[in-house]
C-alpha cells in the first residue's frame, strides 16, 4: 500500500443506503454511531446519499443526526449498480477524504463496500458489531511508546461462524471503513424539524462495459419469510404440540414484528416447512430476540441460534436445557403464557 | 469459453463446532472441506461446462495442504488446478489476498471468473468484489442463478426483499451464493483421476503487475488489535412463576432494555 497523508482525512461518513427514495434503517443507526465517533474525534457527521431524485431524503437524514448530507444524484443512480455506486461513492471519498465510512453491512453495502474501498485503496472491516475510537496497538510495546497510534477507529466483528471475536483497525490507511451490521446501532431521537446542510456533488457519470444492464426487477413475494434476516423469531419446538397451535406464535411474532420459526421436531411432524429451520442441520440465525417456545434445546438447535443477542425460553420443564443460554427463562405452561404475552405487548404497543 | 473458479480451504464450522475445555475453539479437531459458496460456484461452472464445453480452471491461494480442495475440484470435473502459495503472502487481509489472486489471475485467460459469496471462516464477501476492482472487470455479488447468453452472462443477484436480473458482458466476476445449485460429487472414476493430474503451483514470483507492498501481511491495511474466541455464554435468569407474574416479569425485563 502507498504512504498516505493521514492528517488530510477528516470527519465521519455514513452511506445512506435508499432503495426506491425511501432510506433504510441502517443508515440512521449509522448516523448514531457516527455522531458517536464524530464527538470522540471533535469533528462532525456526514451523511452520503447516492439515488436518482432523492434529494428530499436529505431532511431525515438531518433528523437523525447528519451535520451535513452530500447528495449524488444523476437518473442513472436510479436502482442499485455496483459500478455508478462505487464511482459515485469513491468519488466523494476522493474529493472530501473523511477520515471514517461506515455502510450499512447489507447485500447492497456488502458488494459497494469492497469495491469502493479497492478502488480507493484502503481497507475495509466487514460486518462490525462493534465500534470505537481508541488507541492502536491497545497497548504500548515498551519502549515504543511513541509508535502508539491514538483516535483510530477499532472495529469489532464476530468471524468462525460467530465462534469468534477480532477487533481490527486501519492504521496506515484513510479512510477507515467498516460495514457494520443493520440493527446493531442505536439510532437517536429524531430531532423533529431539522434541516439539512444540503452539499451537492456529481462526478460525472460515462457508462462503460462494467455498468452491467438492469433486465428486471422481481420484488420477492415468498411464501416464508427468510429467518436469517429478521431481527425478531418467535421460535416453536415439539412442545407446541400441534400445526395449528402455531397459530399462538403467530400472533406472538406479528404484535412485535417478527417471524416464526422451529425446531428440527417441527419439521419432521410436519408442522412447519425445513426453510423455517433453525439449528445444525437447518439454518443459523441471529436475530436481536429469540423466543425458544417449546423448544427443550438440544444442542443441534442451540447451535443455530446461541448467537442471538437476547434469547427468551418458554418451556414446562424446567430442567430443559434451554434455559442454560437463555437470557431470561419462564418455567410454565406456553399455552398460558404466550397468549398472555401477546395481549401484554398489543397493549403496551398500542399505546 | 474460459471459466476460473476461485475456491478456499476453510475448516468446518457447520458440521459441529469443537471447543478445548477452556471455551476456545478447537481449530485441529475441525475438518477442512471446500468452501461451501465456491463449491456452488464452481457446480454453476461445471454446469456451463456440461453445456458449452468451456474449459473450467480452479485456483486456491493457501497452505501447500490446500491441495486437497484442487483433487477434489479436479475429482468433480475441473480440467486445470492451481494452487498459490509462498510464506510472504501470509497474514494477507482480504486487500493482499485480492491483489494476490488478481496476480495470479493476470497470468490466465478468463470470460468469466466465479468465487464465492464468502467464506465460512472469515464472513466477510470482500474478496470476490475486490478481485474485480483490481481486474477492471464488472461483478455481480449474489449471483442465485447464472446463465450465458452469447458473449453475456444474465444473473439473478439477490438483495434481501428481491432479486435484479442483470446482464453483464463477459469478461466478468460473478459471486456464487450457496442457494445457486445443489453441487455434485465427486466420482470414482473422478478421483482416480484426479490424483493423477498435476496441480500447477505457483508463488510470488509467478504474480502478474502486484507490488511486494500490496502482499501477505506487510501488504495488509486492516490490523488486528485483539483476537479472542468467544466464549459460550451462561445461563441467565429462570423464573418459575404463574402466566400472569412470568409476563409481568418479562414486559419489566422489555421496558428495562428498551425493547418496548
Amino acid at each position: 500500500m502507498k504512504k498516505m497523508a493521514l492528517e488530510e482525512y477528516k470527519g465521519v461518513f455514513v452511506f445512506a443506503q435508499q432503495v426506491d427514495n425511501v432510506l433504510d434503517g441502517v443508515a440512521f443507526e449509522l448516523l448514531g454511531k457516527g455522531k458517536d465517533l464524530a464527538k470522540d474525534l471533535g469533528t462532525d457527521v456526514t451523511a452520503v446519499l447516492i439515488g436518482s431524485d432523492v434529494k428530499g431524503l436529505a431532511d431525515q437524514l438531518a433528523e437523525y443526526g447528519a451535520d451535513k448530507v452530500i447528495v449524488v444524484d444523476d437518473p442513472v443512480l436510479k436502482d442499485y449498480r455496483t459500478e455508478p455506486y462505487a464511482h459515485a461513492l469513491a468519488s466523494v471519498i476522493n474529493e472530501y477524504k473523511p477520515e471514517i465510512v461506515l455502510v450499512g453491512a447489507t447485500a447492497i453495502g456488502r458488494d459497494l463496500g469492497p469495491t469502493v474501498s479497492a478502488r480507493v485503496k484502503t481497507g475495509l472491516t466487514a460486518d462490525c458489531t462493534s465500534l470505537e475510537i481508541g488507541d492502536f496497538p491497545l497497548v504500548a510495546a515498551p519502549g515504543k511508546e511513541s509508535e502508539q497510534k491514538h483516535n483510530q477507529l477499532l472495529m469489532t466483528r464476530p468471524a468462525f461462524g460467530g465462534n469468534t471475536i477480532a477487533t481490527i483497525a486501519c492504521p496506515d490507511n484513510r479512510p477507515q471503513m467498516a460495514t457494520v451490521r443493520p440493527g446493531v446501532m442505536q439510532k437517536i431521537a429524531p430531532i423533529q424539524g431539522a434541516k439539512a446542510n444540503i452539499v451537492e456533488f456529481n462526478p460525472g457519470f460515462t457508462p462503460n462495459d462494467r455498468y452491467v444492464e438492469i433486465l428486471n426487477i422481481v420484488k420477492a413475494v415468498k411464501t416464508t419469510a427468510n429467518i436469517m434476516d429478521a431481527k425478531i423469531l418467535v421460535s416453536g419446538g415439539r412442545g407446541v404440540g400441534s400445526k395449528e397451535n402455531f397459530k399462538l406464535l403467530e400472533d406472538l411474532a406479528e404484535v412485535l414484528g417478527g417471524t416464526v420459526s422451529c425446531s428440527r421436531a417441527v419439521v419432521e411432524n410436519g408442522w412447519l416447512p425445513v426453510d423455517l429451520q433453525v439449528g445444525q442441520t437447518g439454518k443459523t440465525v441471529r436475530p436481536q430476540i429469540y423466543f425458544a417456545i417449546g423448544i427443550s434445546g438440544a444442542i443441534q438447535h442451540v447451535a443455530g441460534m446461541e448467537d442471538s443477542d437476547l434469547i427468551i425460553a418458554i418451556n414446562k420443564d424446567e430442567d430443559a436445557p434451554i434455559f442454560d443460554v437463555a437470557d431470561y427463562g419462564l418455567v410454565g405452561d406456553l399455552n398460558k403464557i404466550v397468549p398472555a404475552l401477546t395481549a401484554a405487548l398489543k397493549a403496551e404497543l398500542g399505546k | 469459453m474460459n471459466i476460473v473458479v476461485c475456491i478456499k480451504q476453510v475448516p468446518d464450522t457447520k458440521g459441529g463446532v469443537k471447543f478445548n475445555p477452556d471455551g476456545t475453539l478447537d481449530r485441529a479437531a475441525m475438518l477442512a472441506i471446500m468452501n461451501p459458496d465456491d463449491k456452488a460456484g464452481l457446480e454453476a461452472a461445471l454446469r456451463i461446462k456440461d453445456e458449452t464445453g468451456a474449459k473450467v480452471t480452479v485456483l486456491t491461494m493457501g497452505l501447500p495442504k490446500a491441495d486437497a480442495v484442487l483433487r477434489e475440484a479436479l475429482a468433480m470435473g475441473a480440467d486445470d488446478a492451481i494452487l498459490v502459495t509462498d510464506r510472504v503472502l501470509g497474514g494477507a487481509d482480504t486487500w493482499a489476498t485480492s491483489t494476490t489472486i488478481a496476480g495470479a489471475l493476470r497470468n490466465l485467460e478468463y470470460d468469466l471468473i466465479i468465487t464465492g459469496r464468502q467464506a465460512i471462516d472469515g464472513d466477510t464477501a470482500q474478496v470476490g468484489p475486490q478481485i474485480a476492482e483490481h481486474l477492471g472487470l464488472p461483478v455481480i455479488s449474489y449471483a442465485e442463478e447464472i446463465k450465458i447468453e452469447g458473449d453475456s452472462v444474465i444473473v439473478k443477484r439477490q438483495y434481501e426483499d428481491r432479486y435484479h436480473e442483470l446482464k453483464a458482458k463477459m469478461p466478468c466476476l460473478i459471486t456464487a451464493l450457496s442457494e445457486l445449485n445443489e453441487p455434485r460429487y465427486m466420482t470414482p472414476g473422478g478421483i482416480f483421476d484426479a490424483f493423477d493430474k498435476e496441480v500447477t503451483v505457483w508463488g510470488r514470483a509467478d504474480l502478474k503487475d502486484v507490488d511486494d507492498s500490496d502482499l501477505g501481511l506487510k501488504g495488509s491495511p486492516t490490523k488486528i488489535a485483539k483476537a479472542s474466541d468467544k466464549v459460550a455464554k451462561g445461563a441467565g435468569e429462570k423464573v418459575n412463576l404463574d402466566p400472569t407474574e412470568s409476563v409481568a416479569y418479562l414486559m419489566g425485563k422489555f421496558k428495562e432494555k428498551h425493547i418496548i
